[in-house]
């Protein structure tokens, strides 16, 4: 069975991958990865998924009708591996991320995590904002 | 008069420069007390070679402020985290966590913070008190007095801190050791200096002090660095109602009366008093159910007792030179950069030196309830650093502040060499803060000692020649075989330290569950 994979973090821009890769895995009939990774190297990550977040996430993907599955990898690696190898072990047809607006500076300090997904994966990619409003 | 002294130390505090000193180490005390593994005598150690270029007051307003703003960062972490910043909060997790958990995350903070205010303003009065007239006291003690003092300071502290009095007595010789390297002030003999003439100088304070607390603890987190994070509990909720303060007020006042005696006298610093603390809430409370649960009593009394003990370390520091705590153990290493030796002779000699200290205490009080609270959301942001960067800087500030102090590369590879020590000890469960009270304390305790004897012509008896002496090491004797004689006679979970460890022990087995259960 064909895979559809998603980054997903509790943020708009996570949303709306979440809910663009709902929609490509139903018109592709194929199984939805979410991955939500952490590095782990930090005491807090909020956007690591828990608890009621976590609860919220099952529920809605066993509402899709969807064949889903969640991943949470802590392996001291960052998203673009993280998300590289989710690709590469499930065979992915097509990855979803989200994107958002970053400065100049921002970019050169902090680097871009979307831009080494988008070097670094095999499988093609789906870029997607947030509505305008949300984020 | 101590009065009119203390209206002086403000108007010395009150400077702009001081306040501005005041309001660093506040801050930077809040900032490593939020930070699990990073406390205050790290900090301070760190900060040590500032004193090179800093005036002394200012110094010491700012490393006084650290050591009061690492007692209230401590609580946040606790009561958010469930994971104490350092050892003086691991009571207040107990039932800050849950109350965090049942939403009432700010009302645990807002006791905690106001508790420790309480708690601080009332010791820092009892401290300007009691200094004078324990002056009177302390200048009629004789040099095999003092080192009566400071062999019960040495076994007290080696015996209660840790898990286990041997280690800790091993840890203290660790540091009287490095504490005897260098050139024999008397003789002129180089002792353990290995032929090498860097250190005929002896080992500097900063260096081992920054070795063992940063590289150590460095090199300790790296070593285990806990892949996985811990839920931060939301702290909005309501703020204190009227029944809290009721309920509140009590704690507070308990809290100050055990953890002001507790850290005059050397018993090492606030663990105890904490256990205390929480123990007497437990049974005085009329909501026993609570307890478990999140009863504000629990976070109200030990976090009062903390900073209280705080307060009373410094009674045996200003007074008689003598260290019981580790922060306490460095800052006198501070006053010994500025050739000034704390004891019975500081208040006169320093007099306004020390009375702006006490004020400086006061103003940093105030400072840290007002600014505790609103920035709740800063603190815990710190904790979202990640672990490599933050231990890189302190990496970095460690070699930056050894190299400065003799400009010499050799300290480099001490301090190496002595942080894979301090990794050692953690690794093998060796607590730290003995070995450094035993390097600072131990070069003044064997002066006082050689002087006695000196004076004696080598007769043994001076050392209980006297009625205080005698009670003194007597009471280092209990100090020493009492923990051992309790254990024997009553089993396991003898003394408070120990049932504190277990309580941590437990606490390590949740938050590991926690973690784990966070990924399913």
């Amino acid at each position: 069975m064909s895979a559809v994979v998603v980054g997903y973090v509790p943020h708009p821009r996570g949303r709306a991958a979440l809910d663009h890769a709902v929609l490509e895995a139903h018109r592709r009939e194929a199984l939805l990865v979410v991955v939500n990774s952490s590095r782990g190297d930090a005491l807090v990550d909020e956007e690591f998924l828990r608890g009621d977040q976590l609860r919220a996430l099952h529920d809605e993907l066993a509402a899709s009708g969807l064949q889903t599955e969640i991943r949470q990898p802590v392996r001291g690696r960052d998203v673009a591996e993280e998300l590289a190898a989710a690709c590469t072990e499930t065979g992915a047809e097509l990855l979803v991320i989200g994107l958002r607006k970053r400065s100049a500076v921002g970019k050169l300090l902090m680097g871009s995590a979307a831009q080494r997904i988008l070097l670094d994966v095999d499988c093609p990619i789906l870029g997607v904002k947030s509505s305008p409003r949300e984020s | 008069m101590a009065i009119s002294d203390l209206l002086g130390g403000f108007a010395d505090a009150i400077t702009p420069v001081n306040l501005l000193f005041a309001l660093l180490g506040v801050l930077l005390g809040t900032a490593v007390g939020v930070l699990p593994g990073i406390g205050p005598a790290m900090t301070v150690a760190l900060l040590l070679p500032a004193t090179y270029v800093l005036e002394p007051t200012s110094a010491l307003i700012m490393f006084a402020g650290i050591y009061y703003g690492g007692m209230y960062g401590g609580s946040t972490t606790s009561i958010l985290l469930n994971t104490p910043g350092e050892s003086a909060s691991i009571m207040t997790a107990l039932e800050g966590n849950k109350m965090a958990k049942a939403g009432r995350g700010s009302a645990a903070l807002a006791t905690a913070a106001i508790g420790s205010f309480v708690a601080g303003t009332i010791a820092t009065l009892l401290l300007a008190l009691v200094a004078p007239t324990l002056v009177q006291v302390a200048i009629n003690v004789t040099t095999a007095d003092y080192f009566a003092l400071a062999v019960l300071a040495f076994v007290a502290v080696a015996s209660v801190l840790g898990s286990s009095p041997l280690r800790g007595l091993a840890a203290l010789c660790l540091g009287l050791y490095l504490g005897l390297v260098g050139t024999d002030v008397l003789s002129g003999q180089e002792r353990f200096t290995l032929g090498i003439p860097q250190l005929s100088d002896g080992i500097d304070v900063v260096v081992v002090a920054v070795a063992l607390f940063a590289v150590g603890e460095a090199l300790y987190v790296a070593s285990r660095l806990r892949k996985g994070s811990v839920q931060v509990i939301d702290h909005k909720g309501g703020w204190l109602t009227k029944e809290d303060w009721r309920r509140s007020w009590k704690p507070w006042l308990r809290g100050t009366a055990l953890g002001f005696p507790f850290g005059v006298m050397p018993a090492g610093g606030a663990e105890i008093p904490t256990f205390l603390s929480y123990a007497t809430e437990k049974k005085l409370t009329k909501h026993p159910e609570e307890f478990g649960h999140g009863a504000i009593e629990g976070v109200a009394g030990p976090e009062a007792a903390n900073n209280a003990s705080a307060a009373g370390v410094l009674v045996p520091l200003l007074t008689l030179g003598i260290p019981t705590s580790a922060t306490a153990a460095i800052i006198l290493a501070a006053f010994q950069g500025y050739g000034i030796q704390p004891g019975p002779t500081l208040l006169t000699t320093e007099g306004p030196l020390v009375w702006a200290l006490i004020a400086s205490l006061f103003i940093g009080n105030v400072m840290l309830v007002v600014l505790n609270l609103p920035l709740v959301g800063l603190w815990v942001k710190l904790l979202k650093i990640p672990r490599p960067y933050l231990y890189a800087g302190i990496l970095t500030f460690a070699s930056l502040g050894s190299f400065a102090v003799n400009a010499d590369p050799l300290d480099l590879v001490i301090l190496l060499g002595l942080g894979l020590l301090g990794f050692a000890m953690r690794r093998f469960g060796w607590p730290v803060a003995p070995a450094v009270i035993g390097l600072i304390l131990g070069p003044i305790a064997e002066t006082n000692l050689r002087r006695a004897l000196a004076i004696s012509d080598g007769d043994l008896s001076v050392l209980v020649d006297s009625w205080f002496s005698r009670v003194v090491l007597l009471l280092a004797l209990l100090a020493l075989v009492g923990p051992v004689v309790l254990r024997a006679v009553r089993g396991r979970r003898a003394t408070p330290a120990e049932v504190a460890q277990e309580q941590e022990e437990d606490r390590e087995v949740q938050t590991a569950a926690n973690r784990e259960g966070g990924t399913p």
